[in-house]
């Protein structure tokens, strides 16, 4: 393996592990600032309690977010210097911002947000809570403006192999911008809904029976169910953009060889790029053409466009979009159908009490479900990009560095098994949090100690 | 004053100046995080709770300067960003590992189940020393030129140890302020077993640098360079005697002076930086590239330092907020 294919494989699995946890912090952010507030206007308990819980989880995934995100900061350098020294005076400035007006806000206002509860005036903790949330919905906006940029670049000019920045206003509202954006805080909301509706069904299947967990559980199918059809049209809009801008990425991500009108939904298929056909197809006729051109003989752009006179591939690898597309949307309408049927029985039969066995145990495994859909579409954009590393001006083997193959794989190794480890360890002790605070071995919140190891706490079996 | 009337000098001097500034601020502040980690196999499992109690709340942002740092060398000086990173490869690899580490350790040691604990605490300790030794191997390698060769290696293996006593004499100085009875107790002897490593570390590096190469010589060792900065060398000195003569009164019985040792600390870590600066100033890539060839687009650099000037004086005063809140001794951490 050579240094660009490692080089690639540890940016890809650094980026992956990094993205699980801002998409838990950016919307955990504001769900707890809801709690804060219910809990200062309602003056009820349970609001609190929850919010003690869920800060637990908050800082614990921080400090994954945080320190994944430094290891991406370097990685620009150790690998890729070819994208700062092409690009840097675009991608600079947007990472600089984002230093600046995002993480030192988010990092000193969120000691404060953790520790200050009892130190501070309570608008004061109120503000830190609401600091943190908006840090990190800052920093989201400002590296999604980036790699939106990656992806519909505008606003430079290209002198002697160097992009300089000729219109930032059109740098930072670039085409696909506001659906990424959009698309991604959908996909941060939805994720949180979903880990805080299976970690309540946890315990709730545990016995715990407390007015906290009722209103999490609440809370996360309420708005996972009011977000996910709303993430549903925002992605038919944000394929409709990149219909315009990146005709190849969609012709990947339907399967689609040749332009033609009439093109069917490929329900099934296992793409073959050497042979350019589907094998094993199952198709809903004429509908591509209709979810993307809104009539049955729209014309679809076919992959077979985009291979050059000489045989050059120019489009990306189709199988690895069309699954990584196909997992996503699965996981949306399995996110939709599970999310309905809650609120559904809930409002049927007199609050969670109502939910049946089977729906609160499917509830658990979907914690993890905002991951799964979170990844599947961050690889369906980034391989769907391939071979371009900034959209049809540079190419990812331009900007590789020039460092020993063998460096990269001894990183990558210690890296992989560093992740594995650590996240494995996250969801265990998200499961351990769980139980400890549905059994009761944690300290109410009126404890002086709660949140802080004791002597005498029972240990995980 | 005219170079302010060409913005291809005067932008990257000031680049170079706001990098520099926040590589210093980094280092006293990750410098006594790490240094109380470094310092934790020395310490009781009780003692333990407080010296992550005293950290706590400010290691995150104390970390947000190394990315501002790292920031600003890619967006200002994207050649000598590549170049530098790519020949501390493996050192950088190492400290993020160490970083990764022992960023987690501070939630997993209370989060995850009791007889986890212990492990935690190690990851702690491992992590803020590998992140210590592989930052003074990387500023041995950079004073070396960034060149390989075994005595630029040794040297390496030199600063790196010398760094993490330093850190661990300014974590202790900071445990000094932070704590009290019998930890503040055992801090000040902490403190007292890492002055050398300050003492020898700027020793070493002040006679290597000028060793390496005839510029720097010349720059401290020519008339009137030499008396000019005579200063530098003497402060130093009076600041390691201050130093110990602080240690050795301390504790005192009103807490009076606690906090001379972490002043002393920091002052000297600042003039160390200084020195070094002067040293390798107008260079960022040591003998190969200055600030003038690696700096990029004026205009992309005076957008960011429109945002830095706006944006600095308000990180410094919530900063400042943040260190008034927790001020004074370090108590239990708790989120109620
Ligand atoms: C959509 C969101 C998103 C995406 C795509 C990324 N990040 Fe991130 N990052 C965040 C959202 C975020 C966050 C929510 O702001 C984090 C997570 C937890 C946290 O502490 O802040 C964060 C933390 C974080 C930190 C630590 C900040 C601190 O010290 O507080 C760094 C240095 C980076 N990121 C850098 C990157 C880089 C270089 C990326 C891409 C190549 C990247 N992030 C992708
Ligand atoms: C956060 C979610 C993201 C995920 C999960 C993700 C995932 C990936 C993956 C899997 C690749 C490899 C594609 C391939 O080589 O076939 C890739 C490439 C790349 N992405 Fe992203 N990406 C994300 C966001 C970003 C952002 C925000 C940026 C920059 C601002 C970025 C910059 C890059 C670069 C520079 C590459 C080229 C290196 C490579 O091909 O591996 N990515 N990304
Ligand atoms: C079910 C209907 C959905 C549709 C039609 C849809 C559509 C899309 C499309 C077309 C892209 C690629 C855009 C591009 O790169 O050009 C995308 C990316 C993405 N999707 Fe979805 N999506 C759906 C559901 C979801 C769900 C449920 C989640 C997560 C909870 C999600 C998370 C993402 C993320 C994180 C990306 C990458 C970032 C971005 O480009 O916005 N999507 N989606």
């Amino acid at each position: 393996m050579d240094t660009l294919i490692l080089s690639r494989i540890q940016f890809g699995a650094n980026i992956s592990f990094h993205i699980l946890f801002p998409t838990i912090t950016i919307a955990l952010g504001w769900v707890l600032l809801f709690f804060k507030l219910r809990w200062s206007t309602t003056g009820d308990l349970k609001w609190r309690e929850a919010y003690q819980f869920w800060v637990k989880v908050f800082a614990l995934s921080f400090a994954m977010g945080v320190v994944s995100g430094i290891t991406m900061s370097f990685q620009f350098g150790t690998n890729w210097p070819g994208f700062m020294e092409t690009v840097g005076n675009i991608a600079g400035p947007l990472l600089a911002y984002e230093v600046l007006t995002a993480f030192f806000l988010e990092a000193v206002f969120l000691g404060i947000m953790l520790f200050g509860w009892s130190r501070v005036p309570r608008w004061l903790h109120t503000m830190a809570t609401f600091l943190v949330a908006f840090g990190t919905s800052m920093s989201a906006f400002w590296i999604i403006v980036l790699n939106s940029w990656m992806h519909t670049p505008v606003g430079f000019e290209m002198r002697e192999g160097v992009a300089f920045a000729t219109d930032w206003f059109a740098i930072i509202f670039n085409p696909s911008m506001p659906y990424r954006l959009t698309h991604m805080l959908l996909a941060s909301g939805l994720t949180v809904s979903f880990l805080v509706a299976g970690l309540s069904a946890f315990r709730w299947i545990i016995g715990d029976r407390s007015e906290a967990v009722r209103a999490a559980m609440r809370t996360g199918l309420f708005l996972g169910a009011f977000l996910i059809p709303v993430q549903i049209v925002a992605g038919d809009f944000h394929g409709l953009n990149t219909l315009e801008h990146q005709p190849a990425k969609i012709a990947a991500m339907e399967g689609n060889w040749e332009t033609s009108s009439n093109v069917p939904l490929l329900l099934f298929a296992l793409p073959d790029q050497d042979a350019r056909e589907n094998r094993f197809e199952v198709a809903i006729p004429n509908m591509a053409s209709i979810i993307l051109k809104h009539k049955a003989e729209g014309v679809v752009p076919g992959l077979n466009d985009f291979v050059a006179e000489d045989g050059t591939v120019l489009h990306p690898p189709v199988a690895k979009v069309f699954w990584s597309f196909r997992v996503m949307v699965g996981t949306g309408f399995a996110m939709l159908f599970l999310s309905w049927a809650a609120v559904f029985l809930m409002w049927r039969r007199g609050g969670v009490e109502g939910l049946p066995k089977p729906l609160l145990y499917a509830l658990v495994p979907m914690a993890f479900s905002g991951w799964v859909a979170t990844l599947a579409g961050w690889y369906t954009t980034e391989i769907g990009r391939q071979p371009w590393l900034v959209h049809g001006v540079l190419s990812t083997k331009q900007a590789v560095a020039d460092v020993p193959a063998a460096y990269v794989g001894v990183t990558l190794t210690a890296y992989l098994s560093i992740y594995a480890l650590l996240l494995a360890s996250y969801i265990a002790v998200l499961f351990y949090l769980a139980r400890k605070s549905a059994t009761g071995d944690i300290p109410r919140p009126s404890s002086p100690l709660a949140g802080q190891a004791l002597p005498g706490q029972i240990p995980a079996e | 004053m005219e170079i302010f009337g060409d913005p291809a000098q005067w932008l990257p001097l000031t680049f170079a100046a706001l990098m520099g500034v926040s590589i210093l601020i980094y280092v006293v502040l990750d410098g006594f995080d790490l240094g109380v980690g470094v310092l934790f196999p020395f310490a009781s499992e009780e003692d333990k709770d407080i010296m992550v109690a005293s950290i706590g709340p400010f290691w995150d942002a104390n970390e947000t300067w190394l990315v501002l740092a790292v920031g600003l060398l890619l967006v200002a000086f994207p050649a000598a960003h590549g170049q530098i990173l790519t020949a501390l490869y493996l050192p950088v690899a190492i400290m993020l590992i160490g970083l990764i580490l022992r960023g987690v350790a501070f939630e997993f040691r209370v989060k995850a189940p009791l007889p986890w604990k212990k492990t935690w605490n190690f990851a702690f300790f491992a992590g803020s020393l590998m992140t210590s030794l592989a930052q003074g191997f990387m500023l041995g390698k950079y004073i070396m030129g960034l060149e390989n060769g075994t005595t630029h290696w040794i040297f390496a293996c030199l600063t790196a140890v010398f760094l993490t006593i330093g850190y661990s004499c300014i974590g202790a100085a900071w445990l000094i302020l932070k704590t009290s009875e019998h930890l503040q107790h055992k801090a000040v002897g902490w403190a007292k077993g890492g002055i050398w490593g300050l003492v020898l570390g700027m020793a070493t590096v002040s006679m290597a640098s000028p060793m390496v190469s005839d510029r720097i010589w010349d720059k401290w060792f020519s008339i009137p360079e030499i008396f000019l900065l005579a200063p530098l060398p003497v402060m130093s000195i009076a600041l390691v005697v201050m130093l110990w003569l602080s240690l050795r009164h301390l504790p005192t019985k009103d807490d009076n002076f606690a906090w001379v040792p972490f002043a002393a600390t920091i002052s000297l870590f600042v003039l160390a930086f200084f020195g070094l600066a002067y040293s390798f100033y107008p260079y960022v890539v040591p003998e190969k590239l200055t600030i003038y060839e690696a700096a990029s687009a004026p205009e992309s650099l005076f957008i960011i330092l429109i945002g830095t000037v706006v944006v600095l004086p308000m990180i410094a005063g919530y900063t400042a907020l943040a260190y008034t809140i927790f001020r004074g001794k370090a108590r239990h951490l708790t989120y109620d």
